[in-house]
């Protein structure tokens, strides 16, 4: 109660304050000095655990070891990116990445953005409240488990997919074990767990159109493949478009785990991609110089890609992440 | 809307519409079959699943497969540590990120623009795995619990979706006028601010909570000791490696003597380790869809 009162006491004087002579920085900040105290602990927080790793780069230019520490160890300057990029498989696990990346990019992307326009042309009934609430479901799968689907249902014999493709007549395959098949694999499990979830976003954008368009485009007759191409997908492009950035941006940043959890020794040739290699070098055998640099160069290229995509973006439509 | 339309429906519309209700249909049945037939297989004999006689229900009910779950102290270990990582972990995430977003939502915060250009970096460029790690062993945390709980203490994205949030549901006069009211900060955002956010804290912590009960990359590089490994570790170790501890088989040891009940075990094992999330999922979803969306408002 007082504070409506006290609050309605103040209001009159506001129209004197109404160019707000700026404080000085001090004064702002000790008036407000318990809202710097809360932030306090999670600032203290991106140091520790975002900075000072940023600051552990530095080891992709030194010889690190354990006993040197960070600071101590000798510098060797670019020793470790040479190595890398002289590595007879250097070329194999950049092409692996991109492969995968943009093999899920040109299946994954579109995927939702289909979905929800089909979605969009049901109505709000049971039937598309159903469909939504199933395929969002796969989302909640751990990679865990959903590499163990994919490798039961796809194991010789017993895998209900290889029964399916022995009931056709096809023998008998090891499909995990197939360099060829990784890729596929990879994709379309990833659209199977992902697409219901993707198109949630799109399909609030469509729930914003104007409904005056589609009643205009029924009075001009228009056809459901009309309004689709001509009212549908334009509203979906601004949310499209900064989505591609950011995956477009994000190709060489390809997920460990999943990856890492499908590899096996026969399809390592198609499967080892920079993130799996960074961590079998750096943890699994301990070269933790060799590992930062080549994690280090991925990042570099990473962030090379999306400002270069994004300042595209820019020039090309006017949505773009900044 | 457009389909009780006065207009009558051409041809080929309905032709179009009659398509497009068929390929939902597909949809819906390429997601659903092969989780229902993880569910029957579960409660299916093994010879039954072995033998490629399950396809749609149950063939020659058996709980079998979830006796030998339940009976595998890994199992129950790893249960048991990830409920405590996910229930401690997201109670310092939501902690943590009101703590950020809130300062950085009031426009009057003297040094919220530095910040927030600190926060976005660390989106975009991170110090990899390596550092990381190392920074993990040198504060000692490594094999421990709080390894799983420290270094993820909060997400960037969910800071600037709650800051969003903020910054449209409580305007900054409602701060001004309570400061005239002698409140201070702090029991502000206490008394004012947390319960006018309940919506963004229940997706908040059902995001943060999903996550912590699927991770396992964290457990993997951080984890030696299996008393400490979470659910994720175990069902790799079991599901994906398809290693089993010779501690377990003491117990069980006549069951797994048949390799079929092995098998019985992993669909048994699938299902009872994604519950907590399908039973809470139904009930949750809309709060992850409007998630979704305040995320997307400035995304």
């Amino acid at each position: 109660m007082t504070g409506i009162t006290e609050q309605s006491i103040a209001a009159p004087r506001l129209p004197g304050r109404k160019k707000p002579v700026r404080k000085s920085a001090y004064k702002r900040i000790r008036r407000h000095w318990q809202l710097y105290a809360v932030i306090a602990l999670p600032i203290l927080y991106l140091i520790t655990f975002k900075y000072v790793p940023m600051a552990g780069i530095l080891i992709a230019f030194k010889d690190y070891n354990v006993v040197q520490g960070i600071w101590g160890s000798p510098w060797v300057g670019f020793k470790y990116f040479n190595q890398f990029f002289e590595s007879p498989n250097f070329w194999l696990y950049i092409n692996n990445t991109l492969g995968i990346s943009l093999y899920g990019l040109a299946i994954g992307f579109p995927a939702p953005i289909l979905l929800a326009l089909m979605l969009n042309e049901v109505g709000n009934g049971l039937f598309k409240k159903s469909v939504q609430l199933v395929t969002y479901a796969p989302y909640f799968i751990s990679t865990v488990i959903m590499v163990s689907i994919i490798i039961m249902t796809l194991s010789p014999n017993v895998g209900i997919v290889s029964k399916f493709f022995q009931w056709m007549g096809v023998e008998n395959t090891n499909f995990m074990g197939m360099p060829g098949l990784f890729k596929s694999i990879y994709v379309w499990s990833d659209v199977w767990q992902y697409t219901g979830y993707g198109a949630i976003i799109y399909i609030a954008a469509l729930a914003g159109v104007n409904p005056e368009l589609y009643e205009s485009a029924k009075v001009d007759g228009a056809s459901r493949i009309q309004k689709i191409i001509n009212i549908d997908i334009p509203s979906l492009i601004p949310v499209s478009t900064i989505l591609l950035i950011l995956n477009l941006g994000n190709v060489m940043k390809l997920g460990f785990e999943k990856v890492y959890l499908m590899q096996n020794p026969l399809n390592l040739q198609t499967s080892e991609v920079i993130s799996t290699y960074v961590y079998k070098v750096g943890l699994l055998s301990s070269s933790f110089s060799f590992s930062t640099a080549i994690g280090f160069f991925n990042s570099v290229i990473n962030l090379i890609l999306l400002i270069s995509v994004n300042y595209l973006a820019r020039r090309l439509s006017s949505t773009s992440l900044w | 809307m457009f389909r009780s339309s006065k207009i009558r429906e051409s041809q080929g519309d309905r032709l179009f519409i009659l398509g497009i209700y068929a390929l939902l249909t597909a949809v819906l049945l390429v997601i659903l079959l092969p989780l229902l037939y993880i569910v029957s297989s579960s409660f299916s004999s093994p010879q039954a699943v072995i033998s490629g006689r399950v396809w749609l229900f149950p063939v020659e009910f058996t709980l079998d497969g979830y006796t030998a779950v339940f009976r595998n102290p890994q199992i129950g270990t790893g249960y048991m540590n990830s409920l405590i990582y996910a229930v401690a972990g997201t109670t310092i995430n939501v902690v943590m990120t009101v703590m950020l977003a809130y300062p950085l939502a009031r426009k009057t915060f003297y040094g919220r623009n530095v910040i927030m250009v600190l926060l976005i970096i660390t989106m975009i460029f991170e110090g990899g795995l390596i550092p990381y790690y190392l920074l993990v062993k040198n504060l000692q945390l490594l094999d421990t619990r709080w390894a799983m709980i420290l270094p993820g203490a909060l997400a960037v994205f969910q800071v600037i979706v709650a800051r969003t949030f903020f910054q449209t549901t409580i305007p900054d006069e409602l701060a001004e006028a309570a400061e005239l009211d002698g409140c201070n900060d702090i029991r502000f955002i206490l008394r004012i601010v947390l319960p006018l956010s309940k919506p963004i804290l229940a997706v908040m912590s059902l995001m943060y909570a999903v996550g912590h009960w699927n991770a396992y990359f964290d457990a993997l590089i951080f984890l030696r000791s299996a008393d400490l490994f979470p659910l994720q570790i175990v069902l790799r170790n079991i599901l994906i490696l398809n290693t089993i501890d010779p501690t377990m088989v003491s117990n069980v040891d006549i069951f797994l003597a048949q390799q079929g009940l092995k098998d019985l075990l992993k669909y048994s094992l699938i299902v009872v380790a994604s519950l907590p999330v399908l039973i809470i999922y139904p009930f949750v979803q809309k709060y992850f869809v409007k998630g979704v969306m305040i995320g997307s408002l400035k995304g």
